[in-house]
């Protein structure tokens, strides 16, 4: 899958090439010119696009960020996205966020639990795709709650980290627990393990069913 | 498009369009089933003119609203105890590794060089240094270990102000280095006592869910008395049993507030009995 307008792959005075988007820096990141780099390796949406998954996203949509941390991956989101909600829970990460959003107009931060909707439903529209990175248990249960905020053809680009459902069993089985609660309310349309990005997390598409 | 939307209100919902501090509460405590196309709503209404208007609007008011929680939040005596045993902890750490530098320069120039913070503060306050960056580092080892000490104090003024019953029975230091570990008052009130009773042991805690290890009998509360001053064959059962005390005592101090004197007396008891145990 092609990326999204807005991301390109750019060298940095190196031999390497590294996804950038355009924008405001925001933690220390390089930049060359109005580019700044998106490192794979610090953000699981930027690991599933280097791993080649189907992401559907073209720039320019509506998206529900969940789990927005200090806002590293939402604040590139945001520099190629329309409208874009960053929902994070802990309000000490969530002090860098409001840094990030501050220079972004179209980057809305919301101190929320991404477990309870209902808490933002009254801000938040529906969306073309949802990114989920939440390090909590019953990441399958959030992904569900927040199911309708997702338009009949949108995305749920999902990072699972099995470590925070359960630190003792096989990975592995640990996730196809997730999905099968995933399937509850999606289709599941693609997994992959995101290494060597980030070991012991993989990255999953689903969309509405 | 409006019928369908009559029970579910935006946050802009009988809002003046140049009311932040109104949008900002809205934001904080309004809440709605489902969402719904509000940009589209907000327009028809008249709480602003076109699209962009009123995402420019959502903006501030997001802003505005996750500023005022992160601040409510942060300034929350909990996290302020938090900071300050963390910083105690940090000048502590970096006194003891400058105090060693400082005892490694010391030696190559003079024959009488000791070793520690003590030996630092002395060298600090002594006349005959030759070497002034020498000097100068021992006096950063003395007002790093003076910043610790007025630190520690703080904590021991305050930690009884948050949490009243875990400060009686835990000391000051050892009730802040709790409610650090998880994260503030509330989250510590919530684990069961087996999870209090190994905090801080985490490492050994994984290596034993994993299989390869014997089970961590207690964390960082191996520094209260009850714990360390009992027999190794019995210091399991007194780290349990003060475990459970100390979360009791952390609940009642985050959902009730007042004193519990009693709790300390039972703690007592208990711990004076298997203290009492035979050694074999």
């Amino acid at each position: 899958m092609s990326l999204p307008d807005g991301v390109e792959r750019r060298s940095f005075g190196g031999d390497d090439e590294w996804l950038a988007t355009r924008g405001e820096p925001v933690y220390g990141e390089p930049t060359d010119g109005e580019w700044r780099r998106w490192d794979a390796r610090r953000s699981k949406l930027g690991a599933m696009f280097e791993r080649g998954m189907e992401h559907g996203l073209e720039g320019g949509e509506t998206v529900l960020y969940l789990g927005a941390a200090a806002g590293t991956t939402v604040s590139h989101v945001a520099d190629i996205a329309g409208p874009t909600y960053a929902v994070e829970f802990a309000a000490r990460p969530a002090r860098d966020l409001l840094e990030a959003a501050e220079p972004r107009p179209n980057l809305f931060a919301l101190l929320k639990d991404a477990r309870s909707p209902e808490t933002y439903a009254h801000v938040v529209e529906p969306v073309d795709a949802i990114v989920q990175d939440v390090a909590t248990r019953g990441q399958a249960n959030v992904a569900l709650a927040n199911r309708r905020f997702l338009r009949e053809d949108g995305r749920l680009l999902l990072a699972v980290k099995p470590r925070s459902e359960d630190v003792v069993r096989e990975p592995e089985a640990v996730l196809d627990e997730v999905l099968e609660t995933l399937s509850e309310g999606y289709a599941i349309l693609e997994t992959r393990s995101l290494e060597p990005f980030h070991e012991d997390h993989f990255g999953v598409v689903a969309t509405r069913r | 498009m409006t019928d369908e939307h009559q029970d579910a209100a935006g946050w802009f919902e009988g809002l003046d369009p140049g009311d932040t501090a109104g949008a900002a509460t809205a934001i904080r405590e309004g809440s709605a089933d489902a969402p719904d196309d509000w940009p589209a709503i907000a327009v028809e209404s008249g709480f602003a003119d076109d699209d962009d208007e009123y995402y420019e609007a959502l903006h501030e008011a997001t802003l505005r609203a996750t500023r005022e929680a992160v601040h409510e939040a942060e300034r929350a005596d909990d996290k302020q105890l938090i900071h300050a045993i963390r910083a105690m902890d940090d000048c502590e750490r970096v006194a003891n590794e400058l105090a060693e530098r400082v005892a490694e320069w010391a030696g190559s120039r003079r024959g009488d060089a000791g070793t520690g913070v003590a030996y630092a503060r002395t060298l600090a306050d002594d006349e005959t240094v030759d070497d002034r960056r020498l000097a100068s580092l021992a006096g950063r080892v003395r007002d790093l270990d003076d910043e610790a000490a007025a630190l520690r104090s703080h904590v021991e003024r305050t930690a009884p102000e948050v949490a009243p019953n875990l400060t009686a029975l835990a000391g000051a230091v050892l009730a802040a280095r709790l409610i650090a570990l998880v994260g503030g008052l509330k989250q510590l009130a919530r684990k069961p006592a087996g999870t209090v009773q190994v905090l801080g042991a985490e490492e050994a805690l994984f290596a034993h869910l994993r299989g390869r290890a014997p089970s961590p009998k207690h964390g960082i509360i191996f520094t209260h008395e009850a714990v360390r001053g009992t027999h190794p064959e019995h210091r399991g059962s007194a780290a349990r049993a003060l475990a459970g005390k100390l979360s009791i005592a952390a609940r009642i101090d985050h959902y009730a507030g007042d004193r519990r004197p009693e709790l300390e007396a039972e703690l007592h008891d208990r711990i004076e009995r298997i203290q009492a145990r035979d050694v074999e």
